[in-house]
């Protein structure tokens, strides 16, 4: 869900899109210290590759139709920093060229969804893998939980914008109640594909999900690991 | 794929505003959609104003009415949110048709209506006038941080890739009797999810390769040239000054 204009005060959107530049700022000082100088192509390939995704609609019911949002997705591939570079960049391009999220609540967007939704997901992911086993079933069990939870932490990420400066007076625990509500149900969804895809790209090469970097030092953590072209490059 | 990479909401034909730089149409967009979220939502006058702005700018860069108006349809989710106010808002009641309606939920219904359609109108004419790669190119020249139009030049050099990756893939599943549909499908759907990120990130490692031993150090040739004349930039400036002058004059009267 993209906020458009008019619905948080101009002067709430402000502050929020300083906020956004400088949580921004940080991730693309630590995204350099994870990708060096592989950063704008591989962080343009997996933006490119969250966006592919999110057109890829998915029946959820006849006539209805859901959409992957990706930033938990891209939190277990490519790390935190990386992963909230690539999202923000794919609202950024929504915005511009697609009409989708107002251009001054582009502040507030990048807050919710790169920044509150990719930092609850991440600190999910890594709180969850240390008691669950590294292989691609506690994979994707971490990332079904950490789907759900970060969807819903992001959703009330508006409710708090909404609270410092919503332009209508409304029941802030209703608003909170919706919010969570809907999106309960997006991240049930989004869980059941980004728990999917992490598993199978975990069975296949398990050394392109940044989730198990910490622990691939441990043998037998998972199986069949194919040496990376990272250590040629 | 050399060519101007174009994306659904472009429309290709010549204009007067189709031939301004990007950088002084992404700054008037900008400013105009500031000015009109800033107006007091109590000033329809300075809205009415500035629709007529809109309505303007889209007879010069001969956008289709229809064509606008079918792309508008993406704030819809909010225009249902807005519908939902005036019955969930609080304060001063009045009663029409036999509906209890909140004063203050009627304004703020028609604040994110109004400030919402005009910026998603902006924005569409900002889209349907510029390219992908001018938009970035535009970007770069506002000085917008150099990480940032890399990560989307080579994400808009990979979609098209993609897209065309995960269609493939989807004839496959269906050339192979086999149609995912519903949610309990949804593991085949995601498999497929799994696999094109597979398929992608081995092919960005491939091309990073290929870019190294091409002397990629991190940094692409930048764009030279392609600065805007002081008459483009007066030109694209007419928008969020007419803006400001209806706003202002709203506001005093």
């Amino acid at each position: 869900m993209h906020i458009a204009n008019g619905i948080v005060n101009a002067q709430v959107s402000a502050v929020f899109a300083v906020f956004a530049v400088v949580a921004l700022a940080l991730c693309v000082a630590r995204g350099r210290a994870d990708l060096d100088d592989r950063l704008a192509p591989m962080a343009g390939l997996v933006a490119a590759f969250i966006f592919a995704v999110q057109m890829l609609n998915f029946q959820v019911l006849p006539g209805v139709s859901g959409h992957l949002l990706g930033g938990t997705l891209a939190v277990m591939l490519v790390g935190p920093w990386v992963g909230a570079l690539c999202v923000s960049t794919v609202l950024i391009i929504q915005c511009l060229l697609f009409a989708d999220g107002g251009l001054t609540a582009l502040g507030l967007n990048i807050t919710n969804m790169a920044v509150i939704g990719t930092a609850a997901g991440y600190l999910l992911v890594a709180g969850l893998l240390r008691v669950l086993p590294k292989t691609p079933t506690g994979l994707a069990v971490t990332g079904f939980i950490a789907s759900v939870i970060g969807v819903v932490i992001a959703s009330q990420g508006f409710v708090l914008q909404y609270w410092l400066g919503g332009t209508t007076d409304l029941s802030l625990p209703a608003i909170a109640g919706t919010m969570a509500g809907v999106h309960t149900l997006i991240g049930v969804g989004e869980g059941l594909i980004t728990a999917t895809t992490v598993a199978t790209v975990a069975r296949v090469r398990p050394d392109l999900v940044y989730a198990l970097r910490r622990f691939r030092t441990r043998p037998g953590s998972t199986a069949g690991a194919t040496p990376s072209l990272r250590s040629a490059a | 794929m050399g060519a101007g990479h174009a994306h659904p909401l472009h429309l290709d034909h010549d204009s007067l505003v189709h031939r301004l730089p990007p950088q002084v149409k992404i700054a008037a967009v900008l400013l105009y959609t500031i000015i009109v979220v800033v107006t007091p939502r109590d000033e329809f006058l300075a809205f009415a104003g500035y629709a007529l702005l809109i309505v303007v700018v889209t007879a010069i860069a001969r956008v289709p009415a229809g064509w606008l108006a079918k792309r508008a349809t993406i704030e819809l989710p909010f225009v249902l949110l807005a519908v939902a106010l005036p019955f969930a808002g609080h304060g001063e009641r009045v009663t029409w048709l036999g509906m209890s309606l909140s004063v203050d939920g009627l304004y703020g219904a028609w604040n994110i209506f109004a400030k919402g359609t005009l910026g998603v109108l902006a924005s569409l004419l900002l889209a349907a006038t510029t390219t992908a790669r001018d938009l970035l190119l535009g970007l770069d020249r506002l000085r917008c941080p150099r990480v940032f139009t890399q990560i989307a030049t080579f994400m808009l050099r990979y979609m098209d890739i993609l897209a065309e990756d995960a269609r493939r893939m989807r004839v496959a599943r269906l050339s192979r009797g086999y149609d995912p549909r519903f949610l309990w499908q949804v593991k085949a759907f995601a498999v497929s999810v799994g696999a094109l990120f597979l398929r992608a990130f081995e092919r960005g490692e491939r091309v990073y390769l290929a870019m190294l031993s091409r002397g990629y150090t991190g940094r692409l040739p930048a764009a030279e040239g392609g600065g805007a004349t002081t008459a483009q930039w007066a030109t694209s400036a007419a928008l969020p000054i007419a803006a400001a002058c209806i706003g202002v004059a709203a506001v005093l009267r």
